[in-house]
């Protein structure tokens, strides 16, 4: 199981709220200011049409005899026809006496020839825009003031602003839907080299601690920098115990093989059967020490080696007869006979030194395993990969242990009255799969451990 | 269905004692528990076809129809709104301005064609021209006129003939003459021309088509000028004697209007009634059944539905219209 670590909230998210967020303030703004402005062009339409019709009135206005005339055109007031219907009023004033029209109409004392004032107000219980106007009429000894107030309701704007209310507000749903659609994206866009690392990093094999070099945007550079001096220092870390553990396998290794002659020595000269057995389990357990202290420098060895594979063309049986030829004494030794089965030259890619290790510690294994007088075979194989399989005839693999032997210091349950580390197996799948091979256990029908090196 | 109709004399109606109905009939099955008060300036004989039919549908309801002029309809409603449920004029002007002035009930599930009504309130449902009726013996041996221009120069060349033998509305009283005349005066100068004509002929004045068609009949007048051609036509037992004539250059058409008051007691009723009358005058077909013209779908109306109609109920352009009508005619 691997720590994820606390998480607190999310960076995508983030994005997407502040991105989607900001194009729904643009949207409501949006609209608030087309609608202002269509509200102001419509209010100028209608106020265009009542000043026309009121300059339409006063311009027909004449004095006949001391008497106002006004004689107004029809179009004064079909100009003011709507799609809606709308009501018409209008008042006409001389100075402030009331003429015509509608009387309670609200006057509104515009100036003189300053063209129209405009404004809203209640008439006959509906919302009226108005317009006035008014004029200087001078006569024989008379000088008067005609005014003219137009007013009607505001239906038809209103029906014209509630048309470019909905299609504004369609538009702005349009823009903001099209904000949603680029959020999301932007903010894909923006997260992918973050993920880009995730996915390199994750894909690194576990030996991996090189720096990453890969180029990544400005904003990362500082984490990828400090993930790197941290990759650094975690490498550093390991090469230096692996090195420490190297080291005091060597150092221990020479003063055992002192103890272990002494030991021998010793032995040949006491009589006491209960000395010579004490002096016999002494031996035994300088043996494993010392064997234990090689795998630990093997193992050490190999895992800086895994780092920085030595890649050569190797002859795979040669390299395989020549370790048996080597270990021929130490099987005779234990009256174990060693069959080899190769058959020509089979020409592999590969780090000699971690193979010659990896093999001699699956056959060391096997011997040590193998009953007297009993038949170690090893056979290797071209087709259809390069294999070496190493058979014994001891008591194999205990079934329910067999995926964890590989794993460090593991031993089987039925090696205890057997020296060893737990290491052989782990230094042997850690090469197989530094070159891309695996190493299978299995037992044979027979009976008997089988292990299989593939590349 | 049998219907009794009766006619009752200000028994059941006291606001109406003092009026002076020109004509009033309460159409009633005697079981109604509503009655609707319909005022209208529309010969009843018009009117009562689609009434019954109306009624025929709605035997709950019984309905006054009052008859009177058309501007005096206009002031009487003005004055008392609430007295009145449905109102029918063919002042197009008048019916206007009520509506315009909010007297009229908008009625919103009407189905009428768009430029046949007003604010969804005024109700147009016929078209009738404007005639000039003549009586065909006056003008035995001499060609009928076609046109206004025909007529001037028919009256021109006998004056002795038309003296005081010419019928129109006086436009100070009725409000569908005043209608006729200003829009007459709008279309062309030709109006001012055949007035002078009338005045130097002595022409007479008369406040309703009905009495003017009577004093043709009886050969009282020889020409009636602008008289509703409906009404006119509607004299089945006189068209021996009369002739309608629709002017050839430009007639007048109006349309004749219904709306509901504001402060009508029953406007469910008062709704159903407009929605009869505009069905059957929209439909040329049924229209055909009944007396009145059905309204013509085929042309649009060169006088429609509009503030402009407002334009002559100004009291000064109408003081500057009567002024000139006044010294043109009255010579």
């Amino acid at each position: 199981m691997i720590e994820v670590g606390q998480i607190s909230g999310s960076l995508r998210k983030r994005l997407i709220i502040t991105l989607i967020g900001g194009g729904a303030v643009l949207a409501v703004l949006i609209y608030l200011i087309v609608r202002t402005y269509a509200t102001q062009i419509a209010q100028q339409g209608q106020d265009s049409i009542l000043g026309a019709s009121v300059t339409s009135i006063l311009d027909a206005a004449n004095l006949r005899k001391g008497d106002i005339e006004i004689d107004f055109p029809y179009a004064s007031f079909s100009m003011l026809k709507t799609a809606s219907d709308d009501r018409i009023f209008y008042a006409i004033y001389q100075d402030d006496k009331f003429l015509s029209g509608y009387e309670r109409l609200a006057k509104m004392n515009p100036k003189t020839g300053t063209g129209s004032t405009f404004g809203n107000t209640i008439f006959k219980g509906a919302n009226v825009r108005l317009a006035s106007a008014s004029r200087t009429l001078v006569g024989e000894g008379l000088r008067t003031e005609l005014s003219i107030t137009v007013a009607q309701t505001r239906d038809s704007l209103n029906g014209t602003l509630n048309r470019i209310g909905q299609n504004v507000a369609l538009f702005g749903a349009g823009f903001f839907l099209l904000v949603i659609i680029l959020a999301f994206w932007a903010t894909s866009a923006a997260i992918a080299p973050l993920a880009q690392l995730t996915s390199s990093i994750t894909r690194r094999g576990p030996h991996d601690l090189s720096p990453v070099i890969s180029p990544v945007p400005r904003e990362m550079a500082p984490l990828v920098f400090s993930l790197n001096k941290l990759m650094g220092r975690l490498d550093q870390s390991l090469t230096r115990s692996e090195d420490f553990i190297a080291e005091a396998a060597h150092r221990v290794r020479t003063p055992l093989a002192t103890v272990r002659s002494y030991a021998e020595a010793m032995l040949q000269r006491v009589e006491k059967e209960e000395n010579r057995r004490a002096m016999r389990s002494m031996i035994r357990a300088v043996d494993e020490s010392s064997r234990a202290a090689g795998q630990l420098l093997d193992h050490a060895m190999i895992t800086f080696r895994v780092d920085n594979l030595d890649w050569r063309t190797v002859n795979l049986s040669e390299l395989v007869t020549d370790l048996v030829i080597r270990l021929t004494p130490i099987a005779e030794m234990r009256d174990v006979q060693i069959k080899l089965e190769a058959g020509e030259a089979i020409q592999v890619s590969a780090d000699v030194i971690l193979i010659q290790n990896a093999i001699r510690n699956l056959i060391d294994n096997a011997l040590k395993y193998a009953p007297q007088e009993s038949v170690v075979d090893i056979v290797i194989v071209a087709n259809p990969r390069p294999e070496i399989s190493i058979k014994d005839e001891g008591t194999g693999f205990p079934n329910e242990e067999m995926h964890i032997l590989a794993n460090r210091f593991e031993r089987g349950s039925n090696s205890e009255s057997i020296t060893g580390s737990g290491l052989g197996l782990t230094i042997a799948q850690e090469v197989a799969e530094a070159h891309g091979g695996r190493l299978s256990l299995s037992n044979q029908v027979k009976g008997g451990a089988c292990v299989t090196f593939s590349f | 269905m049998r219907y009794i109709f009766i006619l009752i004399f200000s028994l059941f109606s006291p606001p109406v004692l003092g009026q002076g109905w020109e004509d009033q009939r309460l159409f009633s099955n005697g079981t109604s528990s509503q009655t609707l008060r319909i005022l209208s300036n529309t010969d009843t004989r018009f009117f009562a076809p689609i009434i019954e039919s109306f009624l025929a549908t709605q035997p709950s309801l019984s309905i006054d129809y009052l008859v009177t002029g058309s501007a005096d309809l206009y002031d009487i409603f003005r004055t008392s709104p609430a007295e009145f449920d449905v109102v029918i004029s063919s002042a197009m002007d008048l019916q206007f301005k009520l509506a315009n002035d909010g007297y009229a009930l908008p009625l919103n599930d009407i189905v009428h064609p768009n430029w046949a009504q007003w604010r969804k309130s005024l109700f147009a449902f016929s078209t009738e021209p404007a005639a000039i009726v003549i009586n065909r013996n006056a003008f035995k041996g001499i060609l009928t006129p076609k046109s206004r221009q025909d007529l001037i120069e028919a009256l021109r060349a006998r004056p002795e003939t038309f003296k005081e033998k010419i019928g129109t509305y006086d436009v100070r009283q009725s409000g569908l003459g005043y209608f006729f005349a200003t829009q007459d005066a709008r279309s062309s100068e030709t109006y001012w021309r055949l007035t002078e004509v009338f005045g130097s002929l002595n022409a007479r004045l008369y406040c309703c088509s009905g009495d003017m068609i009577d004093d043709l009949i009886s050969g009282r007048i020889a020409v009636a000028y602008n008289v509703l051609g409906s009404y006119a036509l509607g004299r089945t037992d006189a068209q021996s004697e009369i002739k309608v004539i629709l002017p050839s250059n430009f007639p007048t058409t109006m349309m004749r209007s219904a709306l509901v008051s504001r402060e009508t007691r029953f406007p469910t009723a008062a709704r159903a009634f407009i929605q009869h009358i505009t069905d059957i005058q929209a439909d040329g077909e049924k229209a055909a059944a009944f007396p009145l013209p059905p309204l013509d779908q085929t042309a649009k109306p060169l006088i429609s539905l509009g503030p402009e109609l407002m334009t002559y109920l100004d009291i000064l352009k109408r003081r500057t219209f009567i002024q000139e009508w006044e010294s043109a005619i009255i010579q």
